[in-house]
């Protein structure tokens, strides 16, 4: 069981590692440029099928534009999304957490009743809105998906402060003579840290599918970047004569979510932080 | 019981009323909604007729309370863009929804609880990996994505169901399998813990001392414990299955509310954006209260909290 934990664990890490240096590397290893068109070359198989072009490995989209490039441009774009809206929806969501599950009380019962309303509000559609009425841009859909994706982190956070608020050596600091500030911040805070990265692996792989949602549904990142929902969306028109144009794109989304998670669900038995699911 | 009702439902009108309050000022995010409504070539005039015509020329405060009030008592005015009362709309549409969600938990909960159990029954074998691995496909899956590759598959290269559209039963096969993905991981692994923890306590020992036969023992006394907090969260999930209808529903050209959000949203038509917004979440305030209060009818430790 632990060799199959650690085959997870190593899958996920090698995923996000690759997908990662495919975000941070994109313009060195694309072999073509992601927006060049080339009407005559429109739609051309990826390099398993018959009449593939060896130029272009992954094939090339309705507009003739290189599959490969496209999908590592799109992997910085996925990173970029995930990375953001996490930092964005823990900064919110931890904040929110530790005043609740440190002050109790009538603090908490507010903390409590602002993560209610949040649950309530449906995400999708209320993304959705927003972007289209801010208008749609990687900054409005980053923001968007920050500022609604942070209950789990003051779930999480909330529960663990309350744990470790009545821990031996947060005692021992308050009769010390600690200030709250130094308490909370030296004595809680690093204490729930370890789930609260495993809250942000399950955010991340959540960001970036919503990302993939919306721009699926027009209303995310604006072409002609190659968010690899978009790509799925601009290539449904073309799926029933040639498959491909949405298993390749789809499948990277699939594999990099997958990975995230894994390595999340290797990082949660690692640090034993068996109260996030 | 009472007092843990009264405050329980306190709780759900207040979360209703700020979300009332959310998915006002969220159609405000655009600036002026007369400009956004006449158009990018509407004239200062025309404008100006329209600002006039949907009460826009009155001071925001007094906009919110006389939109509140009719909604609080389910008048959402007039669509801008089909011409017609918006509760109108929603009524004709919420039976599609409503069919698509309870088809979606009905597949999850078909899916989910058997193969909970197998793992809770088969705990650190390769089955339970299995299934967890299973989850953890179901949670990485894009709904999108897995709902066009169906639509291949089962519609175009088998030729079983249909694509899109709303006539018949089969219609909801294929978005209802798509929809009950979002719901299977977490039901699944509620299931498996809560058997897992049955499993090891004093009454299914005493059952075992017993005699009685496994399948008793399992279905009788350790799934009836562990289908609780199964069942109140697939309330909750549920909830949440009806929000996230307006992928599939786009999709698969189910005409519910959720596509008809989608079209309310990409055609600013803001009174029925807010009518569906608020429409989603009172159904899942009305969701979580009724699981609460069920549980605690059930379990009378939860009423303390």
């Amino acid at each position: 069981m632990r060799v199959l934990r650690n085959a997870g664990l190593a899958f996920g890490a090698l995923v996000v590692g690759s997908v990662l240096f495919c975000a941070v590397f994109a313009e060195l290893l694309m072999p073509h440029d992601p927006f060049a068109q080339d009407l005559t070359r429109r739609l051309l198989p990826p390099f398993w099928m018959e009449g593939h072009d060896p130029a272009h490995l992954l094939g090339t989209d309705q507009l003739g534009r290189d599959y490969l490039s496209r999908l590592i441009l799109g992997a910085r774009i996925s990173m970029l999304i995930g990375v953001t809206a996490v930092i964005v929806s823990g900064l919110i969501g931890i904040t929110i957490g530790v005043i609740g599950g440190f002050f109790g009380g009538r603090v908490d019962d507010v903390v409590m009743f602002i993560i209610t309303t949040r649950l309530a509000i449906p995400l999708i559609l209320v993304a959705l809105a927003v972007v289209s009425l801010v208008g749609s841009s990687l900054t409005v859909v980053v923001l968007t998906l920050g500022l609604l994706l942070w209950d789990r982190f003051a779930v999480v956070a909330r529960t663990t402060t309350m744990q470790v608020r009545t821990l031996d050596y947060v005692s021992a600091a308050w009769a010390a003579g600690c200030s709250r500030a130094w308490i909370l911040g030296r004595e809680v805070l690093p204490n729930i840290l370890s789930p609260l990265a495993v809250v942000a692996t399950l955010e991340m792989a959540l960001a970036i599918l919503l990302e993939a949602v919306l721009s699926f549904l027009g209303l995310g990142v604006p072409p002609p970047l190659p968010s690899w929902g978009l790509m799925i969306s601009e290539g449904k028109e073309y799926m029933f004569f040639d498959p491909w144009v949405i298993f390749v794109p789809g499948i990277t989304l699939f594999v990099l979510v997958m990975g995230i998670n894994l390595l999340g669900d290797g990082l949660r038995d690692m640090v034993g932080a068996s109260q996030v699911r | 019981m009472l007092s843990f009702l009264f405050r329980r439902t306190a709780l759900a009108v207040l979360v209703a009323v700020t979300v009332l309050t959310f998915a006002f000022v969220l159609t405000r995010l655009a600036g002026d909604l007369a400009i956004v409504i006449a158009g990018p070539e509407a004239r200062a005039e025309d404008v100006e007729a329209i600002r006039r015509a949907y009460g826009l020329d009155r001071p925001v405060v007094i906009q919110f309370f006389d939109w509140a009030w009719r909604a609080a008592t389910g008048d959402f005015g007039e669509s801008f863009f089909f011409r017609e009362r918006v509760s109108t709309l929603i009524w004709q549409r919420l039976p599609v929804t409503l069919t698509l969600g309870v088809v979606g938990i009905g597949i999850a909960l078909v899916v989910a609880i058997p193969l909970g159990i197998i793992a809770a029954l088969r705990e650190n074998t390769w089955i339970d990996r299995a299934v967890g691995l299973v989850a953890m496909v179901g949670q990485a899956l894009p709904s999108f994505w897995l709902a066009l590759l169906l639509m291949l598959f089962f519609g175009l290269q088998l030729g079983w169901l249909p694509i899109s559209g709303t006539g018949s039963w089969e219609h909801y096969v294929m978005p209802g399998i798509v929809l009950s993905f979002s719901a299977i991981p977490a039901l699944m692994r509620l299931t498996r813990a809560g058997m897992i923890d049955a499993m090891s306590s004093d009454y299914i020992r005493t059952a075992r001392a017993k005699g009685l036969s496994r399948s008793s023992i399992v279905l009788k006394h350790a799934l009836r414990n562990a289908a609780m907090p199964v069942v109140s969260i697939s309330a909750v999930q549920l909830g949440f299955m009806l929000g996230g209808s307006i992928v599939i529903e786009t999709v698969f050209a189910l005409h519910g509310i959720g596509f008809l959000a989608w079209e309310s949203i990409s055609k600013n038509d803001f009174p029925t954006v807010q009518a569906v917004v608020l429409l989603f979440a009172v159904i899942y305030i009305v969701l979580t209260l009724i699981a609460d209060v069920a549980n605690a009818v059930l379990d009378p430790r939860l009423r303390a909290s």
